[in-house]
């Protein structure tokens, strides 16, 4: 298998000059997604593989203690609605409901040198979930972001088993409130799908991000990958980093700095 | 413009042939239209009513997919939209669950005996509806979003 396509992994190409073809690309009619928000409009074509979304997590400013992304997105895709079911043990449901992004902390046992990083579906190239997922309801959008077509789920929960990133949430119990943007359901598997509905509508950007930046972390860079003029190119160009379990190769569409 | 235009459009496909402002359970088939939903003041649906009647899942189901894998999300066939048009409201303005006894979906559903399972996922009342450009303009001043910088392409 190759899992060096995307741009993302083709330094050597991109230095041939297959930039100039990406931004080439960039300049097609009909691609409005970077326009300026007051002009941003519903999308009213399918996503294409001209853009490929993603995030650069610069370790060294995510703060001890701040929640900030978590937070935004448990009310951007309605996840502070759950309710804990009757009689449920505390510490079983922490560990049982939806979470899209979570907060976690490395320690280096030799230095001693603490690292915190927000982890959420790192959108993966190739994403094992979609390999092994036995309807085809976990999928990859044309524009790279990995998500489940609930109409299809079933609810196996292989996808869970074969995620590295343990990025999906199951639903067990019915949901009694849900947001028009963020359906949710007893018996299927979720997880973050890069706030496509603001994309959708053509905004660029997603609520951990702008919360992050809100706090004046700046640890979030959202933006696409195959735009090697946008912001997150830019940072990515700047800042040497990482794919989690880079061993894997499955090329993630979220990068981290400082791990 | 634009978007004064697009807006106009929609309510003009909106319009409704459904909507004479009758109770839920009227005697005569299909007058199901609360009073007190959007839906009652037009003069037609978004396809004509008897259309409707029959084929609205297939306009759903059509949709579903050119959501869930396009990421149209604007189109007046989801069923958000379904939502947002029908959904009554009580003495204090405050949204009913479509899927409740004697609402829109449910009494035509309980009438023609047919299960209905979309909203064991779906909002049954217009919540939070998809992030739109009003939403987007209010959060434009938080830096770090991608989206009030132009393109490559552009600059
Ligand atoms: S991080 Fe997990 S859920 Fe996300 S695409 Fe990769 S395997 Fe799938
Ligand atoms: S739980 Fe759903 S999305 Fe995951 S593998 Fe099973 S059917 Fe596919």
């Amino acid at each position: 298998m190759n899992h060096e396509t995307e741009s993302m992994n083709q330094g050597r190409r991109d230095f041939l000059g297959a930039a100039a073809g990406v931004s080439a690309a960039a300049v097609a009619p009909g691609v409005f997604l970077h326009t300026p928000v007051a002009n941003a409009a519903p999308r009213t074509d399918p996503v294409t593989d001209m853009h490929r979304w993603g995030l650069l997590v610069d370790t060294s400013k995510c703060a001890d203690g701040c929640t900030a992304c978590v937070d935004a997105c448990d009310s951007e895709n309605g996840l502070n609605l759950q309710a804990k079911p009757h009689g449920q043990d505390e510490l079983k449901w922490e560990n049982q409901r939806a979470v899209w992004i979570r907060k976690v902390k490395l320690q280096d046992n030799l230095t001693g040198h603490v690292t915190n990083l927000p982890l959420m579906c790192q959108h993966c190239e190739h994403p094992p979930c979609v390999d092994v997922c036995p309807t085809g309801a976990s999928f990859k959008r044309a524009d790279g972001i990995v998500m489940v077509d609930r109409h299809t789920c079933i609810g196996c929960r292989y996808c869970m088993m074969a995620c590295p990133y343990k990025a999906r949430s199951f639903i067990h119990e019915q949901v009694d409130h849900k947001l028009t943007r963020a359906p949710r359901g007893k018996g299927c598997v979720e997880s973050c799908n890069l706030c496509a509905h603001r994309l959708d509508n053509g905004d660029i950007s997603t609520a951990c991000a702008e919360a992050c930046s809100a706090e004046g972390h700046q640890a979030l860079i959202f933006g696409d990958l195959k735009d090697p003029m946008g912001p997150l190119r830019k940072a990515l160009a700047k800042t040497p980093s990482r794919q989690i379990r880079q061993d894997l190769g499955l090329n993630t569409g979220v990068r981290y700095a400082g791990i | 413009m634009a978007e004064v235009m697009t807006k106009g459009v929609l309510l003009a496909l909106l319009a409704a042939v459904l909507g004479v402002g009758s109770a839920a359970y009227a005697e005569e088939v299909g007058d199901f239209v609360l009073p007190s939903s959007k839906a009652a003041a037009l003069e037609n649906c978004v396809e004509p009513t008897e259309y409707m009647r029959r084929n609205h899942f297939e306009l759903i189901r059509h949709q579903r997919d050119e959501t869930v894998y396009g990421g149209i999300r604007g189109d007046s066939h989801g069923l958000s939209g379904c939502v947002a048009c029908h959904v009554g409201y009580d003495d204090s303005g405050t949204p009913i669950e479509i899927d409740a006894e004697g609402q829109f979906c449910r009494s035509c559903h309980a009438y023609a005996s047919v299960e209905m399972n979309c909203f064991d996922c779906h909002a049954t009342v217009p919540r939070g509806e998809a992030w739109n450009h009003e939403v987007a303009a209010a959060h434009a001043h938080l830096t770090g979003s991608a989206a009030a910088r132009p393109t490559a392409a552009e600059r």
